[in-house]
């Protein structure tokens, strides 16, 4: 035996029992994910075929509901106009704050602000959007492309604050060196810092944009309706979260049953988002 | 600067470059300028357009009185929130305090206790949870949850009737499934931010509880807890702000019942579901418009103080970390929203 006192068995009782009690709460917490993601699995798989993927809602009351190709080319398009907003605008913001409002008191605030737009409920970007856009009638009623400034005001905060995060790592050095060198400030930022930090920048929008298809909300009072499918962004179109959404309250078991093949499909759309968004950060930081 | 570049006789220093080729520099700086200012002004519009279109509501009932008067009666034009707010406070409760130890059970144990080769995957498991998105949420809740709970809170109704808020009949859609749905929610963030903050803790502190013959918990209690209380605090006030603002899954799940509920188990209404119900049939009654507005104006405030709290206690644990953090390690960081894990 050791010179060292030996623990009380009290005090090993409560260590073991409060070690069992929080590994037994994080197993707790995946009962969920498990819960989720197998009903989603053995409900919505059932419903995946062929004709599922090639069809638009039919609307009738009876027989086939008909598939979720609308929703699906709605949701793709919606999500990457909204990308295709707020990633340059967030990186661009994210460059102020590290390149040149560094410490000044306006960055702050800016800051400050992106802070408090990442706590606005997204059902109230939709009704802001709705207000602006949709009651103004700016390019007809309710249309696409207002769907997507509703996702893309929801992307702009996470995107410029994971964006910040990643250009404050880029070494100083760099720049220092570049600078010394000759080159312009812009040249900089394009051909040193940008490249620098550009896996971390695409990972920060990815999860941006995978948090975004999910968003039902702002979609409800902005993109909203129309079962056909529609490239056209000046109009109404459907995506992946409402279509689920109105199947789920008609409580039709057929159209349960949509929702669930739908549901599944838009769980992987985003899962495999993210595990992109994964594979591109674990290469830099490995590199 | 223009005077010193200049030389005796008036040119360009050799090493300044030209008007011209300072043009792309000068523009950079204020494109990029413009667009940080440009959120601040896309805010502000916000507030404005916001409380211009609720304001019909609020000079029908008043500020305080539509906030607080327990009465939402559509067909009659009355709009009073507080059912609305009370259900919101409700469920926004179940959810941390349900969600929150959990949450913070786990990160105590992904950042303490788990061995290397498990921490990884267990630690993506628990961010998987944020990845799936409010609808999928609803629809498990609608078709799984709540058959499969009904039976077990109608025998916790029956039974344990004396409690406060428990009895009578089970609802199938109630307050509760809508709290445990908001706790399923609330935790992946709550914990990613507990554990950003556990990370901070010094390592030194830690090695000290053991060396004195701490057992693993005792250590736990005495160093890690303590440390980033104020984080956890932070984080929950966070995951306290979700939880107030989602929409759908809860929408689905509560009922939707504008009345102030008797039971945990009664259906109810928060703010968030009631824009996004009743949105439609709106849309035609421009004094029901502006209360649903309202509705979401109230909301917004609602969830600007609970994060500019959360912000507080994130950034005071933040401080500390940093005055540890200066000593060696000084990568300690604690990004204040969740939202991006």
């Amino acid at each position: 035996m050791s010179a060292l006192a030996a623990i009380s068995p009290r005090r090993k009782r409560t260590d073991l029992m409060f070690r069992s009690l929080l590994l037994g709460a994080t197993l707790l917490a995946l009962v969920p994910l498990v819960l989720v993601i197998y009903t989603l699995i053995s409900k919505g798989a059932g419903a995946w075929n062929v004709s599922f993927f090639t069809t638009d809602p039919t609307g009738r009351f009876f027989g086939d509901p008909g598939g979720i190709k609308s929703a699906m080319v709605g949701t793709i398009l919606i999500v990457a106009v909204a990308a295709a907003i707020a990633v340059p605008f967030g990186i661009g913001v994210a460059l102020y704050m590290v390149e040149y409002g560094k410490g000044t008191r306006f960055a702050g605030i800016v800051r400050y602000f992106v802070d408090v737009m990442t706590g606005v409920p997204s059902v109230v970007f939709g009704l802001f959007v709705y207000i602006v856009l949709v009651l103004t009638k700016i390019g007809g009623g309710f249309t696409a492309w207002k769907g997507s400034v509703a996702l893309a005001l929801l992307m702009l905060p996470v995107v410029t604050r994971s964006s910040e995060v990643v250009l404050l790592l880029v070494p100083n050095s760099l720049r220092e060196t570049a600078l010394a060198l000759g080159a312009p400030r812009w040249k900089v930022i394009l051909r040193v810092v940008l490249p620098t930090a550009l896996p971390g920048l695409v990972t920060g929008s990815l999860l941006a944009v995978a948090r975004a298809a999910g968003e039902t909300a702002p979609l409800l009072f902005t993109a909203f309706g129309l079962a056909a499918t529609s490239a056209n962004l000046g109009g109404q179109m459907n995506s992946l979260p409402i279509q689920i959404f109105n199947d789920v309250q008609k409580a039709q078991d057929r159209l349960v049953e949509r929702a669930w093949g739908a549901a599944l499909a838009l769980v992987v759309m985003i899962l495999l988002l993210t595990l992109v968004a994964r594979v591109v950060q674990r290469r830099s930081a490995t590199a | 600067m223009e005077a010193s570049s200049l030389n005796a006789r008036g040119d360009r220093s050799i090493l300044e470059r030209s008007p011209l080729a300072q043009l792309p520099d000068r523009a950079t700086k204020w494109i990029l300028t413009g667009l940080a200012a440009l959120i601040l002004v896309i805010i502000a519009f916000f507030f404005i357009r916001l409380y211009a279109e609720a304001h019909p509501a609020f000079a029908k009932f008043g500020v305080f009185g539509f906030t607080f008067d327990n009465d939402w009666n559509v067909s009659a034009g009355i709009f009073g929130a507080l059912p609305l707010v009370v259900g919101t406070l409700i469920t926004a409760t179940i959810a941390l305090m349900i969600g929150v130890p959990i949450a913070v059970a786990t990160a105590i144990y992904l950042t303490e206790l788990c061995p290397g080769k498990a921490r990884g995957p267990l630690t993506i498991m628990v961010e998987l949870l944020a990845a799936v998105p409010s609808i999928v949420y609803g629809l498990w809740g609608v078709f799984f949850l709540i058959p499969k709970l009904k039976p077990a809170e109608q025998w916790f109704s029956d039974h344990l009737g004396f409690l406060p808020f428990v009895g009578g009949s089970v609802a199938g859609p109630s307050y509760f499934v809508a709290g445990l749905i908001l706790a399923i929610m609330v935790l992946p963030i709550v914990s990613a931010i507990s554990r950003e903050v556990m990370a901070t803790v010094p390592v030194e502190h830690k090695e000290a509880a053991l060396a004195l013959g701490a057992t693993r918990w005792e250590m736990i209690r005495m160093s890690v807890l303590p440390y980033s209380r104020a984080g956890i605090t932070g984080a929950a006030m966070l995951g306290l702000g979700r939880a107030i603002g989602e929409t759908i899954a809860v929408t689905l799940v509560i009922g939707n019942a504008p009345v102030i509920g008797n039971s945990l188990f009664s259906q109810g209404y928060t703010l968030a579901a009631v824009i996004a119900n009743e949105f439609n049939e709106a849309a035609s009654n421009p004094l029901h418009r502006a209360a649903l507005i309202a509705a979401g104006l109230v909301l917004f405030v609602l969830t600007l103080l609970i994060n500019a709290g959360a912000r507080y206690f994130v950034r005071r644990a933040e401080r500390m970390g940093g005055i540890n953090a200066a000593k060696g390690d000084a990568g300690a960081r604690v990004a204040a929203p969740g939202a991006a894990a």
